[in-house]
């Protein structure tokens, strides 16, 4: 504790509005995640990971990645979970409580989670360890679509072709005849 | 010299939150009252509210305090938290829609390289409103007509949105206050008299812009989710009191806002062609909001028009136009701009 301290007073620089804001969000998201897994109604998951999607899109926002933050309110929220809550309501959509929906496979979800944690962790410790990253103002939409369309361009590619596969994989597996 | 320049930050953005509340329930009002007590009136050959205010000018008033007096009732086994936040959620939404429309060269609420693009992000947002009224109020048509929503809002955000990109890649910005500058400062084919609005090069995108937006405001011919001869009310049967009221305004300040967004990307937003007018900030910031009112009002008296005088679509013929429809030319519209906007 006292090192993180030492840590946060040696930046003359350090951003405190924007510090506190993390932590209130990242305060916000952990207890919605948490209600995502501990609902007994899978509805109220589903609308809790709502909380959590926002949660992260505001992070997005606080690093200036406008664009980012965007994508993943279109994506996530505006289709993602809307697909979640439609195909649920569409098939078993009970009201009130069913504890069978939190307690089912529940050792297993513990030891995936753990697994994910991680190994996402030790992916971004290991490549930026104690870097700082300076956001001094949000990032061009344009600087994004010139990164993507020359230095990434073929693993973009790549992305819509697997993206294209699968959607033609969906429709070959759903239709009947 | 701004208007704006001299105030500090936090009056700027105070001015700018009671800008964009007035902006999305005055509109409301207006459209209200001249398209759905007036306009419909006139059409049906009758004279519509009379008796409260000059013309019935304050019976939407009338209206508010009679909903707000009314009791807040639950259906028992309803979901009650779900059900009491739904209409909220969908209000938020459209809230936070209004705040990409700008009114003047000072009069914008957010001015970012995202735009449009954030726009379109938040509108889809309440659809999550509608699955929480349908599934909340514990009833079946209620519920039946949230997935109807769900399943139209979807199908007609991806024309919409289609539709915006041939307009951005002729502005080559998704900045709102860039497209309208990019028109203002237009030309067609070298002669630049009343700028470029793009509902001239994007006719096209601006029809199916129209069309998916009456499909996304459930107007009639779309109006599938709330066929009273069927569903009842749909997704808001279940609604009462001060509750209704907000599904009521909601539906109201959508349609002005959405019509907002189509003047900006289209029309030519707070810019008008106006014969011997100097370009001048503040004289844009007082004439903006007059002239983005107006368009605000001829495009809701289309959506109004068509929505008192087309039948109801059948689901298969809903989705069908959609899919089959609108998406293969919205694309084939991005492709012709692309190569004009390549080439020329």
């Amino acid at each position: 504790m006292t090192a993180l301290l030492a840590a946060i007073s040696s930046d003359a620089d350090i951003m405190v509005a924007q510090n506190i804001f993390f932590g209130v969000i990242a305060a916000v998201m952990i207890v919605s995640a948490l209600r995502v897994v501990t609902s007994a109604n899978i509805v109220h998951a589903a609308l809790w990971l709502v909380v959590v999607l926002a949660g992260v899109a505001a992070q997005f926002i606080l690093l200036g990645a406008e664009f980012v933050a965007v994508t993943q309110v279109l994506v996530y929220i505006g289709a993602v979970v809307v697909l979640f809550l439609f195909g649920v309501m569409l098939t078993r959509a009970s009201l009130g409580e069913d504890e069978s929906v939190a307690k089912e496979k529940r050792s297993l979800a513990v030891a995936v989670g753990v697994l994910l944690f991680a190994v996402m962790a030790t992916a971004l410790i290991d490549t930026w360890s104690d870097d700082r990253i300076v956001i001094d103002e949000p990032q061009r939409v344009a600087e994004v679509s010139d990164s993507i369309f020359s230095q990434y361009i073929v693993p973009f590619e790549a992305v819509s072709v697997l993206l294209l596969a699968a959607l033609i994989g969906a429709i070959v597996v759903a239709r009947k005849d | 010299m701004s208007l704006l320049a001299e105030l500090s930050y936090w009056q700027q953005t105070s001015l700018r939150v009671v800008g964009g509340l007035a902006g999305v329930l005055l509109v409301a009002g207006t459209l209200v009252y001249l398209h759905l007590f007036k306009m419909v009136s006139f059409m049906q050959s009758r004279l519509g509210p009379m008796e409260a205010g000059p013309f019935g000018s304050l019976q939407l008033l009338a209206e508010v305090g009679k909903h707000l007096q009314k009791e807040d009732i639950f259906p028992r086994k309803a979901d009650k938290f779900v059900f009491a936040a739904a209409p909220f959620v969908i209000l938020a939404s459209t809230f936070l829609l209004v705040v990409v429309v700008p009114a003047g060269p000072d009069a914008w609420f957010i001015n970012n390289d995202v735009g449009i693009y954030l726009g379109m992000a938040v509108s889809s947002v309440s659809v999550i409103g509608i699955l929480m009224a349908g599934w909340g109020s514990a009833n079946k048509y209620s519920l039946l007509g949230g997935l109807r929503a769900t399943g139209q809002l979807i199908a007609y955000e991806l024309p919409l949105i289609l539709a915006v990109v041939g307009v951005v890649i002729q502005a080559g910005t998704m900045n709102m206050q860039g497209i309208v500058i990019a028109q203002a400062e237009g030309e067609i084919f070298g002669w630049g008299g009343i700028g470029n609005p793009y509902i001239l090069t994007q006719g096209v995108a601006f029809m199916i812009f129209m069309i998916a937006m009456q499909a996304e405001l459930t107007q009639a011919p779309f109006d599938m989710p709330i066929a009273e001869s069927e569903l009842v009310s749909g997704y808001m049967t279940e609604y009462s009191g001060m509750r209704f009221l907000l599904f009521f305004i909601g539906e109201f300040a959508t349609a002005g806002v959405f019509a907002s967004v189509a003047s900006v990307l289209f029309l030519g937003g707070w810019w008008a062609p106006i014969p011997g007018l100097e370009w001048d900030d503040n004289t844009w910031n007082l004439l903006g909001p007059i002239v983005l009112i107006t368009k605000i009002v001829i495009l809701t008296f289309i959506v109004f028009w068509v929505r008192f005088t087309f039948p109801r679509f059948r689901e298969d013929q809903l989705q069908r136009l959609a899919w089959k429809f609108l998406i293969p030319i919205a694309l084939a519209n991005i492709v012709v701009t692309a190569i004009f906007k390549v080439w020329i």
